[in-house]
């Protein structure tokens, strides 16, 4: 039978991704972030278990009719229930939000790793695309991408997402760059892996954290761009509702119908806090500089 | 700096001429033949599809379209506005000037609610003032430009009767009704770019206070207030003047909605407009110039660094 020395062991040093979970969950403006899109994402998933109506169900008895028991946000001027829409409209944002920064990220991540790790000529192209994109206003270049390419949700969020592709590219090449400079970038070449490998092997898990704060912050300027083209006529189209088109038309009611014009905004307010309350929680907890 | 200049200027010029590729670009985009877009209901007729295909070079190869669409560019035309049968350069010359008053307007309302809040999270750090400047700032930052709007409309026009809800008069036909209507959409327009200023001001002044200049100041015995204000702002200010210079995409961007919900007639406006009547060449048009607007004031405000900052100016 052999003798088990109890000599006491080291301590094990926490892993840098639990301390940023740890310093994230304790967060506490992050965890109301986070409150507030899980409430609007179940709220999107769950619309037809939860909506007490039909969003486009008209009721001609009840036009224009203020908030009440009946009607918690009360009815838009064909009669269809505020509530109902508010709560199918979230389906229309989250998806442009998180779609379009799914494109953004597919399109400027691999770019933005292209150009850091091979610099040189490559580097300066990419970076004078990125440069001549960066220079036309967000909106405006979204904007005109949508109108050419046709107005609906699945338009916009293209053109949402190719506006939001060069920051992509600029987060991910500074931070290829970044981790280039690291040791082990140096060791994993001297062991002989090939160009490709380091990069996505070695280089790519290493830049995901910016990439993951960038995503979560985009997420929220995406919603607020996709709510701007629908406000103009350039994203989801009627009768499905959406919330930037809601406030369009209340728009026209603003004297007679006050509310319409409250809870559509206060949606899309909210969720778009939630979002960059996250952000903001995601950078200080992975980069408490 | 002879030299940052020339490399400044060296790198405008391709920023530019991409800019130009994705204009062009953008018709490309355009679903079916443009030639029938432009047509409209007369798209039945096929002579008169054939002449405007003939007229904008549509049968052209796309570099040749290209190339004649540059040299067009390069004279100053920049088309020729399907709907208001104007040019589009006219077009924008005529609306720039409303844009600017309301860009000055708001960035004023931006310099004068982001900065000092700035420096009071800064200097009140981790205190309920500081929570205070970071909550109004993420409000700046969440709240959608538009929605604020029709909120103030609501609110200042439609309740209190104080302003006009929309509408648009000239400065120099009467500055007080000019301020009057304008006030309002600068006021959301600074929202965001307030916001903006008072997170980057925050971060610089924090970074500022924590030099040896300004312990050295405090040591010498000088009161707080001309620690903060003479010795950190004047450094954190180098920065922040950067950043307002690239604010000018988020004006710009904001302009757009805004304009539209305030009913002024600006470069905003003139986008929304062409976007309703798919007035392709004034969508084109505007932003080419927005895209050189942009870049010129980029430009320009690396000159304003320049100046600022004496160690770049020995550099």
């Amino acid at each position: 039978m052999s003798s088990v020395a109890l000599v006491p062991s080291p301590p094990v040093a926490e892993s840098p991704a639990r301390v940023a979970l740890r310093r994230f969950l304790t967060h506490r403006s992050a965890m109301l972030g986070l409150l507030l899109c899980l409430l609007f994402v179940v709220m999107a998933v769950a619309a037809p278990l939860i909506s007490p109506v039909s969003p486009t169900a008209t009721d001609w008895s009840a036009i224009r009719q203020p908030p009440s028991w009946a009607h918690w946000m009360g009815t838009d001027e064909i009669g269809r229930d505020e509530l109902a829409r508010v709560i199918f409209g979230a389906r229309a944002s989250l998806l442009a939000g998180v779609v379009s920064v799914l494109i953004a990220a597919v399109i400027g991540v691999p770019a933005g790793l292209a150009a850091g790790f091979a610099r040189g000529k490559a580097d300066a192209a990419l970076s004078r695309i990125v440069d001549a994109m960066l220079a036309i206003p967000f909106l405006v270049l979204a904007i005109a991408l949508a109108a050419f390419l046709g107005p609906n949700l699945r338009n916009a969020m293209i053109a949402i997402g190719i506006t939001t592709a060069p920051i992509f590219m600029r987060v991910a090449r500074g931070a290829t760059m970044d981790v280039m400079t690291h040791d082990y970038i140096e060791a994993a070449r001297a062991v002989g892996n090939r160009p490709w490998r380091v990069a996505v092997r070695h280089v790519m898990p290493n830049i995901f954290p910016p990439i993951l704060v960038q995503g979560t912050l985009s997420i929220a300027t995406s919603i607020i761009a996709e709510a701007s083209l629908s406000f103009l006529g350039l994203g989801e189209q009627p009768p499905t509702p959406a919330w930037g088109s809601m406030l369009n038309a209340a728009q026209q009611f603003l004297t007679q119908a006050p509310w319409l014009a409250i809870f559509p905004g206060a949606a899309i307010f909210l969720t778009v806090l939630g979002f960059n309350l996250v952000g903001d929680g995601l950078r200080d907890a992975l980069d408490p500089r | 700096m002879r030299g940052y200049l020339g490399s400044r200027l060296a790198q405008v010029l391709p920023t530019l001429f991409l800019v130009s590729i994705i204009v062009f670009g953008l018709q490309q985009l355009m679903p079916g033949d443009p030639a029938l877009t432009i047509a409209g209901e007369s798209a039945g007729d096929p002579q008169l599809v054939a002449q405007i295909r003939n007229e904008l070079m549509l049968n052209r190869p796309i570099p040749v379209q290209y190339l004649h669409w540059l040299g067009d560019l390069l004279h100053g035309n920049l088309g020729y506005s399907w709907r208001l049968q104007e040019p589009v350069a006219a077009l924008v010359a005529q609306k720039l000037p409303v844009t600017a008053q309301l860009a000055v307007m708001a960035f004023f309302f931006a310099v004068i609610i982001g900065v000092p809040m700035g420096i009071l999270s800064a200097v009140k750090r981790n205190t309920a003032w500081d929570w205070l400047a970071n909550g109004i700032g993420l409000f700046g930052l969440s709240i959608p430009t538009f929605w604020l709007g029709i909120v103030m409309i609501l609110v200042v026009s439609v309740w209190l009767g104080w302003l006009p809800p929309s509408g648009y008069v000239p400065l120099a036909q009467n500055w007080v009704r000019s301020l009057a209507t304008t006030v309002m959409p600068a006021f959301v327009l600074g929202n965001a770019i307030a916001a903006i200023l008072m997170r980057h001001t925050r971060s610089a002044m924090l970074v500022a206070l924590g030099q040896d200049y300004v312990r050295t100041a405090r040591a010498k015995g000088l009161p707080e207030r001309v620690v903060v204000l003479r010795h950190a702002l004047r450094n954190a200010l180098i920065p922040v003047v950067t950043l307002g210079g690239l604010q000018l995409g988020t004006l710009l961007s904001g302009a757009v909605l805004t304009e539209q919900v305030f009913s002024v007639p600006g470069f905003g406006k003139l986008v929304v407009d062409a976007v309703f009547n798919r007035d392709y060449p004034v969508i084109q048009g505007v932003v080419l110039v927005t895209a050189l607007l942009y870049v010129v004031l980029n430009l320009l405000t690396d000159l304003l660094y320049l100046l600022i900052n004496p160690r770049m100016r020995q550099g």
